[in-house]
């Protein structure tokens, strides 16, 4: 306890040192986050100097060993540090799929190359990566992906079309999942990492209906991919991507918990409606213990405690809660909220999160398919 | 960390096993509630919580206490709610030992409490609302002391109270939590009458009629016109208890039913293959989760003196709230006609929902709360 009170004081006396006054000013746009990579623009220098002193300490990714140029922080001492940040009101200094899917997974099934390669690059935030799982025929029936590698002795060959490829066109490597073999549908599928430069590759943003494209098509015309870029073992890629699927689960389950401390209540001004305050003191109770069973479950988890499916309670219920989230920052909003461009309403800042929010419980598994998960594997009811 | 100790693993191991043998629902609710008990729990188990330590889990350890918090007792009354066992817990070795604690009052009253011969009521809603700072019962200076008027109504374990800590105005007005007193009442006390009721769920609660009931000025609990102080406590832990305790009615109710969906057949399948009912015994899972989560971390406040808890407390209670009534409602439903009947459990832990849900102040008392906490 001792030791832990004086990396608390020690901690926070460096961010206090080295954490640029710009960085602990909440972020206001998506651009505010840093998402590094080879086409990261930083928004000011600020940004670049917190990701280097911070990536330089390995806090980038505190709980990850340090010569993967992780923090190799202990549980307790990575909780110390979030809260630190958070007393400060520091951002993130960096945000990437690389820290939270893939990171995991290749720390996991990584081979020892693998991991001292892109871990350390996505550590310092040096390549950014897109996520290549949906495709037209398989949404909620992932295993029934049709993308396919064929051996070419030393490479593989890669051809067919990947959807909803969050900042495709951003990314400098995908993570992959392709058919290596029609004998089974779970056991033909393989864990494939390659650069989005690579010749064949091309991406063409979707248009969504809150106006903006975070999400791609992808197409894939004869890419030649080395053979050493499989994660994990040829036709058991499944079990590696039900493992980043549990991190991504986690992940989007944080929507949930809003942004900073402040009920909804306490961030919409003034509600001059009864039944909209009712309303949004019952969300806000049930945000406040959603943000409870999500520290209970990053305690367990670091513990070794969590349920293996505990994921998909979490993203079930934090995605439900930001759609309600953002329906009644809508219904708060009145007519305001309406406007799509002016200059009055960022943008159309209020409409278009809203619209966004829309694919949360869709994005990384629906909501149907997580209570089919907790069914059958937490409940264990028959046939499920 | 949001996880138990080993110590409150160990109270756990201890609890589990007892409240699910002897404080099962046969054991003990069926069996008192067909015998029309006049108390509605048994004073045998009351003892043998009192052999274990359990009825001096929040007494100081210097009083003979095990000297414990909010998490223990949470511990123990998740177990209680999952076997809807009878006892005075919560009323007596929770809720009531936080309002004498550091009192005068404590060494009268602790003795018989640690040996579980003294039941304590606690006196606060006069209306079918709680509302505690709508306070009107008052008290005046007579004699040496004071006499108390007016009424009190769902005052839990009242007919079987040696002690009834009555909260009454002695300044200020309805609305206004300064000027309220809490009084320490032995049974006795002339002036008072107790109309000892049955609820719903057999557990029974009583209304008090206080005319001119003398009581000595000792009788004061902390300060006159401070009574907000060990009130506040006093609800604290007792919200934080009934949270718990709902979490346990709720996985109680829940465990029936997902077992339920595993051993019932329609049209040649188990009900639980119905893609219509998963989904909504998943749902019921997480919610239950989220709930045993908020009524942890609000016990975890309360034991660190975080100036956050009373929010947190007030979130669990209405959390826990909601969360119990879906289960039940669910439960009920899902066993179809057999949940009808009185021969199965699922609709005992309905009616325990209810009464606990009310208790210390409903969903919609808590989610205002909530709101008014967070300044809005």
């Amino acid at each position: 306890m001792a030791d832990l009170d004086t990396f608390r004081a020690q901690t926070g006396a460096w961010l206090e040192a080295n954490c640029p006054a710009e960085m602990r000013k909440p972020m206001r746009s998506e651009k505010d986050a840093c998402w590094g990579g080879r086409k990261w623009e930083f928004q000011s220098s600020a940004q670049k100097q917190w990701l280097e002193v911070m990536a330089a300490k390995g806090w980038t990714v505190p709980d990850w060993p340090k010569n993967y140029g992780g923090g190799g922080l202990s549980a307790a001492e990575a909780k110390v540090l979030k809260e630190e940040m958070a007393a400060l009101g520091a951002r993130s200094p960096l945000t990437s799929f690389g820290i939270s899917m893939l990171g995991p997974a290749l720390l996991k099934y990584g081979r020892e190359d693998q991991k001292k390669r892109f871990l350390n690059e996505i550590a310092r935030g040096e390549i950014r990566w897109c996520q290549g799982y949906s495709e037209p025929g398989a949404g909620s029936d992932l295993a029934g992906l049709q993308t396919k590698a064929e051996n070419k002795g030393d490479h593989y060959v890669v051809n067919g079309q990947k959807v909803w490829t969050s900042y495709a066109d951003l990314a400098d490597w995908i993570f992959c999942l392709v058919r290596t073999s029609t004998e089974t549908k779970h056991g033909g599928i393989s864990f494939l990492l390659f650069d989005m430069e690579s010749p064949g590759v091309k991406t063409r943003p979707i248009l969504l209906i809150s106006g903006n494209s975070p999400f791609c098509e992808t197409f894939f015309d004869d890419v030649k991919v080395p053979k050493d870029q499989v994660v994990g073992e040829v036709n058991k890629g499944w079990d590696v991507a039900k493992y980043l699927l549990g991190h991504e689960r986690e992940m989007i389950s944080g929507m949930g918990l809003g942004h900073g401390s402040l009920t909804l209540g306490g961030s919409v001004g003034e509600i001059d409606d009864p039944n909209l305050k009712a309303e949004i003191a019952a969300f806000d109770v049930d945000a406040l213990a959603f943000a409870a069973m999500s520290e209970r479950f990053l305690d367990q988890l670091k513990a070794g405690d969590a349920h293996p499916a505990f994921p998909s309670v979490m993203k079930y219920a934090g995605t439900e809660l930001n759609k309600r989230r953002h329906e009644l920052i809508m219904a708060a909003g009145g007519s305001d909220a309406l406007e799509w461009d002016s200059e009055r309403s960022h943008g159309g800042k209020a409409p278009r999160d809203w619209l966004r929010t829309k694919a949360n419980s869709i994005e990384g598994g629906t909501s149907e398919i997580q209570l089919g998960i907790v069914a059958k594997h937490i409940l264990r009811l028959p046939g499920a | 960390m949001m996880t138990l100790n080993d110590d409150q693993r160990m109270l756990q191991d201890t609890v589990r096993p007892l409240m699910a043998d002897d404080g099962s629902i046969k054991a003990q609710l069926r069996h008192w509630r067909d015998k029309g008990c006049k108390d509605g729990f048994g004073h045998r188990l009351w003892k043998q919580f009192a052999e274990l330590g359990l009825t001096g889990i929040c007494i100081p350890e210097a009083a003979g206490g095990l000297g414990l918090g909010a998490v223990e007792a949470g511990v123990v009354l998740e177990e209680i709610g999952r076997n809807l066992t009878p006892s005075p817990f919560l009323t007596t070795a929770v809720a009531a030992v936080r309002a004498l604690e550091s009192s005068g009052q404590a060494e009268r009253w602790f003795p018989g409490i640690l040996t579980g011969d003294t039941v304590a009521a606690l006196a606060i809603d006069e209306g079918r609302r709680h509302g505690p700072a709508g306070i009107a019962c008052h008290a005046v200076r007579s004699g040496n002391g004071f006499a108390l008027s007016g009424v009190k109504q769902f005052v839990v374990h009242g007919g079987s109270a040696d002690v009834l800590l009555v909260a009454a105005r002695t300044g200020g007005s309805a609305g206004e939590t300064d000027g309220l007193t809490l009084f320490a009442v032995p049974r006795d006390a002339t002036g008072m009458t107790v109309e000892n009721l049955s609820l719903v769920d057999s557990s029974k609660a009583a209304r008090l009629m206080l005319d001119k009931v003398e009581v000595d000025a000792d009788a004061v609990v902390g300060e006159v016109d401070g009574g907000w102080a060990p009130l506040s406590r006093a609800l604290g832990a007792g919200r934080a208890g009934a949270a718990a305790e709902l979490v346990g009615v709720a996985s109680g109710a829940a465990e029936l039913t997902f077992d339920y969906l595993k051993q019932r057949k329609q049209f040649g399948r188990l009900i639980g293959e119905f893609q219509a009912l998963q989904h909504r015994a998943a749902h019921l899972y997480g919610e239950i989760e989220i709930a045993r989560a908020a009524a942890l971390k609000a016990a975890q406040l309360l034991d660190a003196g975080d100036p956050k808890a009373e929010l947190m407390v007030s979130v669990a209670k209405a959390k826990a709230g909601r969360v119990a009534a879906l289960a039940v409602q669910e439960g009920v439903q899902m066993h179809g006609g057999i949940g009808m009947t009185d021969e199965h459990d699922i609709g005992l832990y309905m009616k325990r929902e209810a009464v606990l849900g009310e208790l210390f102040g409903g969903t919609t008392f808590h989610t205002a709360r909530v709101a008014e906490l967070s300044g809005y």
